[in-house]
C-alpha cells in the first residue's frame, strides 16, 4: 500500500530527528483520573466559558458544566463523575492564574458517559451541525485551540472547496494523532461528513507524512464507499503540519498574508479533532478527554494515553514515572511546544503530548555559545514562509520592532522555530520574534 | 513535591537545536584545506611549511591578542582565525619573508576583520585583505615565484624566507614565472594537466586544482559551502574565455587553461564562499558567482596583472549588501513581483 512517490511538499523547511519510535507502536490506553481534575473555563481563544455549576453540585462524566460566553467561546464538560470541589484559580500554561472548576472523582461510579441529543450528518443543517460542534466544546486539538464551531462558519462571501484533514503531526516525539488514525479510523470518517455538510465543501484529503504508512494505509481502508475523500501521503518536513504549509503542499496554493486558509478555498481540521466530532456528535455527547502521547527521554512509562481533561501534570507525571534529573516538561512538541512553570497546570484541550527532557537533552542546548550571525543563510532556508529571520534578527537585537514588522514581514512569523533550530551560531531568533510581536502588538493596541 | 517544581527550566521553544555551530563548519573547511596545505609543503617543500604555519599563528595570536585586549573571551576556538591564516598563507608566493608573512597575518585579522566588528561583521574576506595590502606594499617580493618540485626542497630553507625584517630578500633559487604571467607576459602556454595536478610554479596554494576540487565538493556535499558560487564562477570564467579564445586564439588562451591556473580554483572554492562575505540567498549567490568571473576574466585578459581572481573577490564582497538588499526573498502569502523592501 506504498503510495506512488511523488514530491508534494512545501518550500524549505526542516528535518528534526523524528524521535517518535518509543511511542508509535504503544495503543492508547486509558489514564486514570486524578484525586482532583481542574477544568480550566479557557482552554481555547476566545472568551472563557461561563460555569454552571455550584460547589458542592454532584455531576456526571461528560455532564455540561460551563456554557458558552457568546459565539467565540465553547462549552465544558465534567471529564469525571464527582462533586463539585470548588470554582477557583488555577495556574495556566500562560503563567496567569485562570478560573477553573476542581471536580472530586466519586471513587464508586460507574463513570458511565453522559449522552445528549444525537446529531446525524445526513440530517442535520449546516447551522445545527456548527451548534453541536459548539456545544460539544470542541477545539483544535492539534495544539492550536481555536474553536472549530468559529472555523466551521464561513465568513459571509466565502466558499470552500477542500477540506484538509491534518494527519501529519510533523513534531519530533509526538504519535497521538498517528494511534488516533490507526485505532479510530472509523471516527475519522464519520466526522468528515459533519465537516463538509457544514461547510459547504465538496471533498477531503487526508493528509499524512510517509514516516505513518500504516495510518495512511488503514485510513485508506476505512473510506466508506461512494465518499469524497481521499488520502494524500508527504514526505516528511518540519512544519508540514501548519496550517499554511499543508495547504501549499497538498493543493499548491497560497494563504495570502495575514488571510485565512478559506480565503483560497480550504479549511484544515486536525484529524483528532475530526475523530472527536465523529464520535461525540452522533452521541450528542461533549469533549471530556483526548489522546495524547507522554513521552521524551524524562518520562519512564511513555505512551500515548487517552487522558481526562483537567488531569494535573503533575499527578499525570507521577503515574508514569519520571527520571529523576527530569528537567524541562513542555506541552506539545519540541519544535513549538511550551514550557511548563508549574506542575499543577492541568492537561487542555490543546494538549497534543506531554514531553520530558533531562539534563542531558536541555544541557547540550544550553551549553551552545552564541555566536554573531554568519550570514550562512540557513535560515533562510529554513524558514517556510521565506522571512530573512537573519536580518529580523539583528534589527530585534536593536529593538527595531516596528521597522521588523514594517519593512520584514514580522508578524507573518509563525513562529515554527526553524530558524533557530538550523542557526549554527545558536542565536534565538524565533524568541526573539515573540517578544517584537509582543512589542508590535502592544504599540498597535496603544495606538488605537 | 515542590523541590521537583523549582528544578524545572523555562525556556521557550524550541526545545531541540540541529547540533550544527560555528565551530563545527569552520573546523570542516579547515579540514578540507589541509590536503591543499599538505601538497603546498609537497611541492614547495620545508618553506611551505614554516609559511603556512606562520600565516596560521600570525592569523590566530592576533585575534586571541585582540580579544585578551577588549577582555572577552577568546574568540580562537570558533576556528575562523585559522581558516584565514591558512588561506592567506595559501595565497602566498613560496619562499616570502617570514616577517612580510606576519605583518600580512596581522593586518588581515585587525584591518579585515576587526576593525569591522569582528566574525560576521566584516564584509570583505580577511584573507584577501592581507593578502592585498602586502601586494600593495611588496609589490616585487610578492611576485617572485620560485619554482615548484625543486631539488633538496626538503633539505634547506631558501635565505628569502629567513630574511631579517624590513630587509629586501635575496632569492638565491631558481624563480620563474607563473603560467598566468607566462602567458600574458611572454605568451607560453603550460599544459592542462601540469595545471590541474599542480607542478607549475605560483603562490602555494594556486597549484593543485584537483585537491581544492575535492575539498571543495566535500564542504559542497556537506551544504557548508554554497556550490552556487564556486560553479557560476567557474562557469562564467570558462565561458567567458572560450569565447574569446574562439574569436582569436592566438590572442586569447583557452578555458581550461583559466580555469587551472592561478587562484581560481582556490578563490572559487574557498575565498568567494565564505558565508560572510557572500550572499544570502540562493540567486544572490549565483549573480555574486557570475560577477566575480566576469571580473576575473576582466582584469586577467585586459588588466595590468597577470592574475585577477582576488580582486575580483573583494569587489565580489563588496556589491553583496546591495545583491542581498535586492534579492530579499518573497514573502510566503505576498505578491509575486514585489521588488526590496517595500512595505
Ligand atoms: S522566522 Fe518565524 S516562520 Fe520563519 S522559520 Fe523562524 S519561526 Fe518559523
Ligand atoms: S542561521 Fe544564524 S548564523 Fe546563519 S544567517 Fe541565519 S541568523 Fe545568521
Amino acid at each position: 500500500m506504498r503510495s506512488s512517490p511523488h514530491s508534494k511538499t512545501f518550500a524549505h523547511g526542516v528535518h528534526p530527528p523524528e524521535c517518535k519510535d518509543d511511542t508509535s507502536a504503544l495503543p492508547i490506553r486509558q489514564f486514570p483520573f486524578a484525586p482532583v481534575q481542574v477544568v480550566p473555563l479557557l482552554q481555547h481563544l476566545g472568551k472563557p466559558a461561563i460555569a454552571e455549576v455550584a460547589e458542592g453540585q454532584e455531576v456526571v462524566r461528560g455532564q455540561r458544566i460551563a456554557r458558552p460566553d457568546g459565539f467565540m467561546s465553547v462549552a465544558m464538560h465534567a471529564p469525571v463523575s464527582g462533586v463539585v470541589q470548588r470554582i477557583g484559580l488555577a495556574p495556566a500554561i500562560s503563567g496567569r492564574m485562570e478560573p477553573a472548576i476542581f471536580v472530586r472523582p466519586f471513587p464508586g461510579s460507574t463513570q458511565e458517559p453522559a449522552q445528549g441529543r444525537p446529531v446525524d450528518a445526513r440530517t442535520a443543517t449546516p447551522e445545527q451541525i456548527i451548534a453541536a460542534v459548539q456545544e460539544a466544546g470542541i477545539v483544535g486539538l492539534g495544539g492550536a485551540s481555536f474553536p472549530t464551531h468559529v472555523k466551521l462558519k464561513l465568513p459571509d462571501g466565502k466558499r470552500g472547496d477542500t477540506l484538509l484533514i491534518n494527519g501529519a503531526e510533523c513534531e519530533p516525539y509526538l504519535t497521538a494523532d498517528h494511534r488516533v488514525m490507526l485505532e479510530h479510523a472509523a471516527d475519522v470518517m464519520a466526522g468528515i461528513p459533519f465537516l463538509l455538510k457544514a461547510t459547504g465543501t465538496e471533498r477531503a484529503i487526508v493528509c499524512i507524512e510517509s514516516n505513518k504508512q500504516d495510518a495512511a494505509a488503514v485510513m485508506r481502508a476505512a473510506i466508506p464507499p461512494g465518499q469524497p475523500v481521499s488520502v494524500e501521503v508527504l514526505p516528511v518536513k518540519y512544519p508540514q503540519g501548519a496550517e499554511k504549509m499543508l495547504i501549499t503542499a497538498i493543493l499548491g496554493r497560497e494563504v495570502p498574508s495575514g488571510g485565512l486558509p478559506i480565503d483560497v478555498g480550504t479549511l484544515c481540521v486536525n484529524v483528532a479533532t475530526c475523530a472527536e466530532i465523529g464520535q461525540l456528535l452522533p452521541r450528542g455527547a461533549g469533549i471530556h478527554e483526548r489522546v495524547l502521547t507522554v513521552g521524551g527521554p524524562g518520562i519512564r512509562k511513555k505512551g500515548n494515553y487517552r487522558v481526562p481533561i483537567g488531569t494535573p501534570l503533575r499527578f499525570l507525571l507521577e503515574s508514569v514515572g519520571y527520571e529523576p534529573d527530569l528537567t524541562r516538561v513542555f506541552l506539545g512538541g519540541p519544535m513549538m511546544g511550551q514550557a511548563v512553570s508549574s506542575l499543577d497546570i492541568p492537561v487542555t484541550k490543546g494538549t497534543t503530548g506531554v514531553i520530558g527532557f533531562t539534563a542531558r537533552e536541555t544541557g547540550n542546548v544550553a551549553e551552545q555559545r552564541e555566536h554573531p550571525c554568519i550570514r550562512c543563510g540557513y535560515c533562510l532556508e529554513a524558514c517556510p514562509i521565506f522571512l530573512n529571520p537573519s536580518m529580523l534578527g539583528l534589527l530585534a537585537r536593536n529593538e527595531q520592532h516596528q521597522r521588523m514588522a514594517d519593512d520584514f514581514h514580522l508578524m507573518d512569523c509563525f513562529e515554527c522555530g526553524s530558524c533557530t533550530f538550523v542557526c549554527p551560531a545558536h542565536i534565538p531568533l524565533v524568541q526573539h520574534f515573540r517578544i517584537s510581536k509582543r512589542a508590535v502588538r502592544r504599540a498597535k493596541a496603544a495606538g488605537k | 513535591m515542590s523541590s521537583f517544581d523549582k528544578t524545572l527550566e523555562i525556556r521557550s521553544s524550541p526545545h531541540i537545536l540541529s547540533g550544527n555551530s560555528v565551530s563545527h563548519i569552520m573546523l570542516h573547511v579547515v579540514l578540507a584545506l589541509l590536503p591543499v596545505a599538505a601538497f603546498a609543503c609537497y611541492a614547495f617543500g620545508l618553506t611551505a611549511l614554516l609559511s603556512l604555519c606562520g600565516a596560521t599563528l600570525a592569523c590566530v595570536g592576533t585575534e586571541h591578542l585582540l580579544c585578551r585586549l577588549n577582555h572577552k573571551p577568546t574568540t580562537v576556538g570558533d576556528w575562523s582565525a585559522a581558516i584565514t591564516g591558512l588561506l592567506y598563507g595559501l595565497t602566498l608566493p613560496p619562499g616570502l619573508p617570514l616577517w612580510m608573512i606576519a605583518i600580512g597575518g596581522v593586518i588581515a585579522i585587525v584591518l579585515g576583520k576587526a576593525v569591522f566588528g569582528g566574525l560576521g561583521q566584516n564584509p570583505f574576506n580577511p584573507a584577501l585583505v592581507g593578502r592585498a595590502v602586502l601586494q600593495a606594499a611588496f609589490p616585487v617580493s610578492m611576485t617572485t615565484w620560485p619554482v615548484a618540485m625543486a631539488e633538496g626542497r626538503f633539505s634547506g630553507l631558501p635565505n628569502s624566507l629567513l630574511t631579517l625584517p624590513f630587509m629586501t630578500p635575496r632569492y638565491d633559487g631558481v624563480t620563474a614565472a607563473t603560467p598566468l604571467s607566462a602567458w600574458k607576459f611572454d605568451h607560453q602556454l603550460a599544459s592542462t594537466s601540469d595545471l590541474a595536478l599542480g607542478f607549475t610554479g605560483g603562490s602555494l596554494g594556486e597549484t593543485c586544482a584537483l585537491l581544492i576540487l575535492l575539498g571543495g565538493l566535500y564542504l559542497a556535499v556537506r551544504r557548508m559551502l554554497n556550490w552556487r558560487i564556486p560553479v557560476a564562477v567557474l562557469a562564467t570564467v570558462a565561458a567567458f574565455t572560450a569565447i574569446l579564445h574562439w574569436s582569436d586564439p592566438a590572442r586569447y588562451a583557452g578555458p581550461q587553461f583559466h580555469l587551472f591556473s592561478g587562484g581560481l580554483m582556490l578563490g572559487a572554492w574557498f575565498m568567494a564562499t565564505d558565508m560572510v562575505g557572500s550572499p544570502m540567498t540562493h540567486l544572490g549567490c549565483a549573480i555574486y558567482g557570475v560577477v566575480i568571473g566576469v571580473l576575473t576574466v576582466l582584469i586577467r585578459v585586459w588588466g595590468g596583472m597577470p592574475e585577477g581572481v582576488m580582486y575580483a573577490i573583494l569587489l565580489g564582497n563588496a556589491l553583496v549588501p546591495l545583491i542581498d538588499n535586492l534579492l530579499q526573498p518573497r514573502v510566503y502569502g505576498t505578491a509575486r513581483k514585489k521588488k526590496g523592501v517595500a512595505a
